[in-house]
């Protein structure tokens, strides 16, 4: 018996979401009393390898790079390197979103995502997911003999646990029907789904012109932007960029809302933030029924003394 | 070019959403249930695909009778047929697993999902529903055309976007982008008269047993009251940030 976690990499590096990925998985692993394996194939250094033992990883399966985006071989690799394993564990992102479900079905095995927490119940396997846009919490149970569960963002901390490990590197797949032809990536900014903090913003900015500020307070902050439905529906930002129940959910330390009224729709895909502030010119705005904290007020004139302000305590 | 979409039929973005029968039911009363935004942006793209290419576009869904008003409008809007898998879904196994039976008999070229459902959020019927029909599956697509016959796609990736291509059958996850919202289509009244009379052939479904069961429902725990801080001392919201809620 085994819980094995898809360890992701960029570029050949983990990031924060795989580090509480494994972290999870480590908790799950002691609860069923079993060991917990790593597999990945994004060509990470030895070195890079090895900081999966520390968060409790007893072995790590690698192989030659496998590309991300061809879910056909992604999805082979995975399930040819099973060896009886219970629960297979892994982070929100893209790619475990392509893999998921393929895998679900290849070894009958039942999924839940966005789950947030640890199994209330390991046999048969129960945790608490995200349901109906964060507007309520699931609690399903998966009686197939694999179970694969897949985590909402920023839903578990890192928990540090070292344990040797060995490093075996498996024989690669081959390519699915698939062609990859490149990737545009905007380096430097912080993405939303690992973001702590997000500045957000709406039409009440007036004009895409406006967003040097949103722009100068993220900067302060480390922050990644995002935008309302309607300011990316009117081309002022990217989609990318549009939070809300038809967009990104995001769950952040702290949401900071200017000049979003907060419809309910865009509410949906932030209230699994820890802590929102809203500011808006309109004090009946729907936001301030949902924001922890709220300043009544000109954004232009607010986020201006809010970035000199942060700089000082910075 | 024989476009399959996949339709969910899910309650309104601004439904209270509520449970019954001990919390391990969605309350369906008073509820006005619409098409899946996500697969609204992928019928979309399929009625601009044949405009473009020619084709055929049926729409899918699995669910009881009481779905049909949202087939029919997908009907309105320019699906040339329909089909209803009359089967309650229960979990994504076993809807993926009767959209893929059905396809295995009949032709198709593009098959489109949403990203997701807004109702139980699961993401996974795409992705299963290409494994069971060994199909290439791009998911979070927010761009696909067609040149010589080959798929040009492009899906969302951490911080930008990678490009794709692939030959047909092929199976994409629609999200935003596929389609602007300014291309989305309203039923107007010869479309919706001509949904009554399109075919809607309702298939019985096999027999499968789910991999996973809904055991009960919660609601978040509410938040408390907004502290609200004058807009002339901006700094003691950062202070309030900093020392207060610790986030900054």
């Amino acid at each position: 018996m085994s819980v094995l976690i898809y360890a992701e990499s960029w570029d050949g590096s983990f990031r924060k979401s795989t580090f509480e990925a494994i972290s999870y998985a480590n908790e799950v692993s002691k609860l069923l009393d079993t060991d917990l394996v790593a597999i990945s194939f994004g060509n990470e250094s030895k070195q890079e390898l090895e900081k999966l033992a520390k968060y409790g990883a007893t072995k790590i399966i690698t192989s030659d790079i496998i590309h991300k985006g061809d879910s056909e071989a992604t999805t082979e690799f995975i399930s040819k390197n099973i060896n009886d394993v219970n629960i297979i564990v892994f982070a929100s992102s893209y790619t475990s979103k392509m893999i998921g479900p393929r895998l679900g079905a290849k070894l009958k095995a039942g999924i839940a995502s966005n789950v947030i927490a640890l199994p209330t119940s390991t046999d048969p396997i129960q945790v608490q997911r995200k349901s109906f846009s964060s507007k309520a919490i699931e609690n399903i149970e998966i009686h197939s003999e694999i179970a694969i569960i897949t985590l909402a963002p920023n839903a578990f901390e890192i928990i540090e646990n070292s344990k040797n490990c060995q490093i075996e590197k498996v024989e690669s797949v081959k390519e699915g029907n698939i062609t990859i032809n490149g990737q545009e990536v905007s380096n430097g900014k912080v993405s939303l789904a690992e973001a702590e903090i997000i500045v957000s913003a709406g039409r009440g900015m007036k004009g895409p012109e406006n967003w040097n500020l949103i722009e100068e307070l993220a900067d302060v902050l480390f922050a990644a932007t995002a935008c309302s439905k309607p300011v990316s529906d009117i081309g002022w930002r990217p989609h990318s960029e549009h939070v809300g129940q038809t967009g990104k959910a995001v769950a952040p330390n702290l949401y900071i809302a200017i000049g979003i009224s907060g419809a309910i729709q865009h509410l949906a895909g932030v209230n699994s933030s820890k802590v929102m502030v809203a500011i808006n010119s309109d004090a009946e705005a729907p936001f301030f029924k949902a924001a922890d904290y709220g300043i009544v007020g000109d954004a232009f004139e607010i986020v201006p003394k809010l970035i000199e302000e942060i700089k000082k305590i910075k | 070019m024989n476009i399959v979409v996949c339709i969910s039929s899910v309650p309104d973005t601004t439904a209270k959403i509520n449970f019954v029968d001990n919390d391990s039911k969605f309350d369906e009363n008073g509820v006005q249930f619409v098409i899946n935004p996500y697969d609204e942006f992928g019928l979309t793209k399929a009625i601009l695909l044949k405009e473009k290419h020619g084709g055929k576009i049926i729409a899918i869904t699995v669910g009881e009778q009481k779905v049909e008003p949202v087939i029919r409008k997908a009907l309105a809007i320019g699906a040339d047929e329909a089909i209803r898998i009359n089967h309650t879904p229960k979990d994504s196994y076993t809807t993926a697993y009767h959209i893929a039976e059905y396809l295995k008999s009949n032709s198709y070229d593009l098959i489109i999902t949403g990203r997701e459902s807004i109702d139980y959020n699961g993401g996974a019927v795409g992705g299963m529903v290409a494994e069971f029909l060994s199909l290439p599956f791009i998911n979070a697509c927010n761009g696909l055309n067609f040149s010589d016959g080959i798929a040009q796609i492009t899906r969302e990736i951490d911080g930008g976007k990678e490009k794709l291509s692939a030959k047909l059958p092929l199976i994409i996850g629609g999200q935003k982008g596929l389609v602007q919202e300014s291309e989305l289509r309203i039923p107007n009244m010869r479309g919706i008269m001509q949904a009554r009379t399109k075919p809607l052939s309702i298939i019985e479904p096999s027999n499968i047993e789910t991999l996973s069961t809904s055991v009960k429902f919660e609601k978040p725990a509410e938040k408390g009251a907004c502290k609200l801080v004058s807009s002339d001392n901006v700094g003691e919201l950062v202070s309030l940030l900093q020392n207060e809620a610790k986030v900054i």
